[in-house]
């Protein structure tokens, strides 16, 4: 890969260890993926702050790496474990880890969004910039959806490219790379997030190429429903390392598989691991503004008879007890949890829970393999139909 | 780039390190159905690629600071970003190879899935996989 005399200068530490590590991780990149080269980017989003998931190892790498390093773009960060604003039932060394990760982001200058849903609080940059997304389903939105180019990244690359502002200039940052090579055919009629869900984990774990296509899927999902192409590109990073996709006609003229009742069905049976459950999360990616609104409009006043965790960003979650939101859905039965997500959060683990209710296929993949909990795997509709009262 | 030898641990499928890796003891779980494990610590993982979370990266840096990582790793299908960062601050070499020398390599050295007491050597910068 061929880099300037300033990357080169950065590469070798004259600019800081930070800088150099930072180099060190993007050249490996590129010369595993062939790129030719550094790219700009002009914003980044960090995963990689939950302390459950980086540990004592990760957290020592970030306190080394924040000594002398400061990002050069935007960034936002991925959820943590528990909501800054609560006092969580959790140790005192998790949540002194935990805070000491947000520093050393912080040191960083990295802005503190804990958010896995960026691309819902943050300014977008243009179409067609070059971004680079650590959090899987934000970068398979980003692509499919808002017309941003990344890769999937991983946390330490989008870290890397932060502190530089630079990615290595291959895969989905290629155009002619941005092309489908295989499509999935749906032949079922999707009614709800969950089935949107369900069909991007089929299509991940099928599709191991950084594009696919997608037919007989409506291009409507990406203007009307928000929690429906939120669960599918969540789906698609979940299962894969597929990137973006494609909604495409039928006649393309490349390979196929077809996804029916009984691909559907298999993929159901392997994330469904039980009738029912004890607590009622949601938010795997975290809600919006627009999914609170349904679930409200969906509850018709009716309140939970299980307790209810939902999962979203301080900033939506601000906006909406300004809307007058929170209060209706707190009298509801729902908790809310901002900073965090149910994935991997220590507030849901299986010494509190044998079992939860979801709507999120990320949710339920990630509780059954991580946390060993059992999952109630069903749509929004069905939950508050099973699990409301008048 | 490095060198690396250790016994092969083959894996048809590709591996979510958040999901599937403890990294306290270095076990692959929820692999296949789930009634087997395999034990990454001082093998030379030889696997499609990595799935899903962008995590997976500071999960091998986790493996590799509770020292039960592979000594390395061959991708099969494609070197995916986690996978190579991951690698990249662990210093644990990395490889690929095609599906074509893939192929030609299963056969001629008659590894399997449950061969896995066989060692091979793997130096990426003479572009070395073999077996002892």
């Amino acid at each position: 890969m061929l880099l300037t005399h300033e990357e080169e200068k950065g590469l070798t530490g004259e600019n800081g260890d930070a800088l150099a590590a930072a180099y060190r991780i993007l050249v490996a990149i590129g010369e595993a993926t062939n790129a030719e080269k550094l790219v700009p980017i002009k914003w980044a989003h960090i995963s990689g702050v939950n302390y459950n998931t980086i540990g004592d190892s990760g957290l020592e790498f970030l306190k080394e790496i924040s000594n002398d390093g400061k990002v050069k773009v935007t960034t936002s960060l991925n959820p943590m474990g528990f909501d800054r604003d609560s006092h969580p039932d959790l140790s005192v060394e998790f949540i002194e880890k935990q805070m000491e990760i947000a520093q050393a982001y912080d040191k960083l200058g990295v802005t503190p969004t804990f958010s896995c849903i960026p691309y819902e609080i943050m300014a977008l940059p243009n179409e067609g910039t070059q971004v680079s997304l650590a959090e899987s389903s934000a970068a398979v939105l980003a692509n499919s959806h808002l017309n941003l180019i990344t890769n999937k990244e991983s946390a330490l690359s989008a870290l890397a490219s932060a502190i530089t502002g630079k990615s290595p200039y291959s895969e989905l940052r290629i155009k002619e790379n941005r092309n489908p090579q295989i499509k999935i055919v749906n032949e079922l009629n999707l009614e709800n997030e969950l089935d949107y869900g369900l069909l991007g984990y089929f299509t991940g774990k099928t599709i191991q190429k950084s594009c696919t296509g997608i037919c007989n899927v409506s291009s409507d999902i990406s203007n009307t429903e928000a929690w429906n192409i939120k669960s599918l590109a969540a789906g698609i990073g979940t299962s894969g390392s597929c990137g973006m996709f494609q909604l495409q006609n039928l006649d393309t003229h490349i390979e196929k598989v077809n996804y029916g009742e009984r691909e559907m069905r298999e993929t159901l049976d392997e994330l469904n691991t039980s009738d029912d459950g004890q607590v009622i999360t949601f938010g795997s990616p975290q809600l919006g503004i627009e999914e609170l609104c349904k679930l409200q409009s969906f509850l018709q006043g009716r309140k939970f008879t299980k307790p209810c965790k939902v999962f979203c960003p301080k900033m939506v979650y601000c906006k909406a007890k300004k809307a007058g939101l929170i209060e209706t859905l707190q009298r509801a039965g729902v908790e809310f949890i901002s900073d965090a997500c149910t994935c991997l959060t220590p507030l849901i683990t299986r010494k509190n829970y044998d079992s939860i209710i979801t709507n999120s296929v990320k949710a339920s993949y990630y509780m059954k393999t991580s946390n060993k909990i059992s999952v109630a795997l069903m749509s929004l509709k069905s939950i508050i139909k099973k699990f409301t009262t008048s | 780039m490095g060198k690396a030898r250790g016994k092969i641990l083959l894996l048809n499928k590709p591996l979510n390190f958040l999901g599937m890796v403890n990294t306290n003891t270095g076990e692959i779980t929820n692999i296949d159905d789930g009634t087997r494990i395999y034990h990454l610590k001082n093998t030379i993982l030889v696997f499609p690629n990595s799935i899903g979370s962008s995590v997976g990266a500071y999960t091998i840096f986790s493996l590799r600071s509770n020292n039960v990582n592979p000594r390395g790793m061959i991708c099969t299908n494609k070197v995916d970003i986690t996978t190579a960062s991951g690698c990249a601050i662990s210093n644990i070499p990395l490889a690929f190879i095609n599906n074509e020398n893939y192929k030609r390599f299963i056969e001629n050295t008659r590894i399997s899935f449950d061969s896995n007491e066989i060692e091979i050597l793997l130096d990426t910068e003479r572009e070395i996989i073999s077996i002892d």
